[in-house]
């Protein structure tokens, strides 16, 4: 295809990614590095028959001619990035001082907001995508023993907690575990303890986000392994129990080595969508407990005040997060394209 | 598959069998067990006593006089206005599918049959922009927003969720194009129809499956997308999902929760039904990418 008719057929979706995906990331960049207009304070006398008082009032007429001429507010460099809500140089040298041990000092980190969400965000992320690859695999092997006839349903009720809306499945398992819901009370009686609650605790608020992350995500590495077993080699099969194979070395040198790529992908895009998880922390109202940088920028975002800097100074951190995560693809196409 | 199956042991059976059992109770049983709740008054959904009173509704019976009521879903769809952010819902879905669709088309058609490294290169910035969290995006959005009188409209966040949406359409997309046979379009050609005439008239007829895939996934994005239209509309311009946060975000007044309740169920039976009809194409969807590594 010529490069006028590929561009023809390309620019319009070439626009809408500039213009809404490209150029919001310029704009967070920009607006990291810019902080709000301090109002203009003067001193007003109020004189009465009594004496007078002074007051401070805001100079609306010269605040607002700041604003008309820098709308983005006044420069501030990379100031915004060290301060305590995020990279917190200063806190962080001071924590590393004042504690003796590694665990103190970690302590003393998960006290800084934007490492608690960082916390987090990995913790969520190194457990849930292994444990859901792994419970997708065993459901995908079990699906695949049972009678063809019984497949179909099952395919069907397993796809469910994935396609469900996030924010509502997590808000359905919620309400159970809510401490008058079902599996709160079924908590509560197996500790012998009526007082109980999920969610009151943080460690136990980090682990219902981890299983509501594998209920929600395991139908995918099913659905995907599933696909991939039916592609298993037959032959290769039946030679390795020819050779006396028993079943377990079938799975481990046959089938597990032909299901290696789709591994490889469902980890990279597990790791892509972990690492964004929000909406079941908005669901399980659990911001006090657990946030992620996700998260952090929502409620930057949603408060009162809106805190746009700081938002964006989070939102470029995130996205160096992601550069990050993916680096090891880029790279390992980088070389693949060099030697092409 | 048949022999292997012979001579699998009665305790491997019994194994899977009761793994599959217990698999399928953890994905079906929360959604079976949230549709008769939300029938109920929130004194039995919620019910301090024992869970029992969950299945039987026993202070329903006292309020209403069955054991079942619609109260949840009249308070959500009549007294709240459900019925509005629904229709924002459907006007979002439809637009977001159409306009993503008509423009990742052309785009991965584009990418599928050019030859040229930028190709490759476009579709690693599109797998980049992918992995962007969508709410890096939209604290970009808010400030040039407000500035321009865009935020609150629904076109705004149609805009946004169709371009939101191109990255994973075009990967989509482009691996289905380069299924359908090069020899198509270049015959076409050859004929002397242009590039595009080609595609109108010999790629856009047996298209179908791959876009019909590809828009199912365009719409479960808008359907379910939280994060842009909870930032970006204005409370009039509510769809659905931020619509039922907004229900648990007021004082948890009596029978609100189960406002909330009721209408998590009405936007998850769309869903249902859209997994009983389209199981196929969702998985072959979702195995596209996946199977050919």
């Amino acid at each position: 295809m010529r490069h006028a008719t590929f561009l023809r057929f390309f620019l319009p979706t070439a626009i809408a990614m500039l213009l809404f995906i490209a150029m919001p990331i310029v704009s967070v960049v920009v607006q990291s590095v810019y902080a709000p207009h301090d109002r203009v304070v003067i001193e007003v006398e109020n004189c009465t028959p009594f004496g007078c008082t002074k007051s401070t009032a805001i100079d609306q007429a010269a605040t607002q001619k700041l604003r008309d001429e820098n709308p983005l507010g006044r420069f501030v460099g990379g100031t915004i990035y060290v301060d305590r809500s995020h990279l917190a140089f200063a806190e962080v040298a001071e924590a590393w001082r004042q504690s003796a041990t590694a665990g103190d000092f970690a302590a003393r980190l998960m006290n800084l907001p934007f490492y608690k969400a960082l916390a987090f965000t990995l913790t969520y992320l190194v457990f849930v995508t292994p444990l859901s690859i792994l419970l997708g695999l065993l459901v995908a092997l079990a699906v695949n023993a049972i009678p063809r006839i019984l497949r179909g349903p099952t395919i069907f009720f397993s796809l469910l907690p994935m396609i469900v809306t996030p924010l509502i499945g997590a808000l359905i398992l919620f309400w159970m575990v809510d401490s008058r819901g079902i599996i709160g009370a079924a908590v509560q009686w197996l500790a012998n303890d009526p007082d109980l609650s999920l969610k009151a605790s943080t460690p136990l608020t980090w682990v219902m986000l981890i299983v509501y992350g594998t209920w929600s995500t395991a139908p995918f590495a099913f659905v995907v392994y599933y696909a991939g077993l039916q592609t298993v080699p037959q032959d290769t099969i039946e030679s390795a129990m020819l050779d006396g194979a028993s079943r377990w070395h079938r799975l481990r040198y046959v089938v597990l080595p032909h299901l290696m790529p789709l591994t490889t992908f469902m980890f990279l895009i597990k790791i892509m969508d972990n690492f964004r998880v929000f909406e079941p922390i908005v669901s399980f109202n659990a911001g006090a407990h657990a946030q992620s940088l996700s998260y952090f920028i929502y409620s930057d975002l949603g408060g009162e005040t809106r805190l746009l800097s700081s938002a964006a100074a989070t939102s470029v951190l995130t996205v160096a997060g992601v550069l990050v995560l993916l680096s090891p693809v880029l790279v390992r196409t980088w070389r693949q394209f060099g030697k092409a | 598959m048949t022999r292997s199956a012979r001579s699998r042991s009665v305790t491997l059976n019994a194994l899977i069998v009761g793994f599959l059992a217990f698999w399928l109770l953890l994905a079906i049983f929360p959604f079976f067990w949230t549709l008769w709740g939300s029938f109920k008054v929130e004194g039995d959904f919620f019910s301090k006593a024992t869970w029992q009173n969950a299945v039987f509704g026993p202070l329903t019976l006292l309020e209403h006089g069955s054991a079942f009521t619609g109260a949840g879903y009249r308070g959500a769809w009549i007294q709240e206005e459900f019925w509005r952010s629904a229709l924002n819902s459907l006007a979002v879905v439809v637009c977001v599918v159409v306009f993503s669709l008509s423009i990742g088309t052309l785009g991965g058609y584009a990418l599928s049959r050019s030859t040229y490294r930028y190709a490759f290169w476009l579709l690693l910035i599109a797998l980049v922009f992918r992995a962007m969290p969508p709410i890096t995006l939209v604290s970009g959005y808010l400030l040039p927003f407000y500035q321009w009188n865009l935020w609150g409209h629904l076109p705004t966040a149609i805009v946004v969720l169709v371009a939101i949406n191109q990255p994973f359409t075009l990967w989509m997309l482009t691996s289905f194009f380069r299924n359908i046979p090069k020899d198509l379009d270049e015959s076409a050609r050859v004929d002397g129809c242009t590039q595009f005439q080609a595609f109108r008239h010999v790629i856009i007829p047996v298209m179908w499956p791959g876009v019909i895939t590809t828009g199912l996934f365009s719409f479960l994005l808008a359907y379910n997308d939280f994060v842009v239209t909870a930032m970006l509309l204005s409370k009039q311009n509510q769809t659905m999902i931020p619509k039922i946060a907004s229900f648990l975000g007021t004082t948890q007044t009596e029978g609100n929760v189960m406002f909330a309740v009721s209408s998590v169920v009405s936007v998850t039976a769309p869903l249902f039904l859209l997994v009983m009809f389209f199981q196929r194409q969702i998985v072959s969807g979702l195995t596209a990418g996946a199977v050919k590594g």
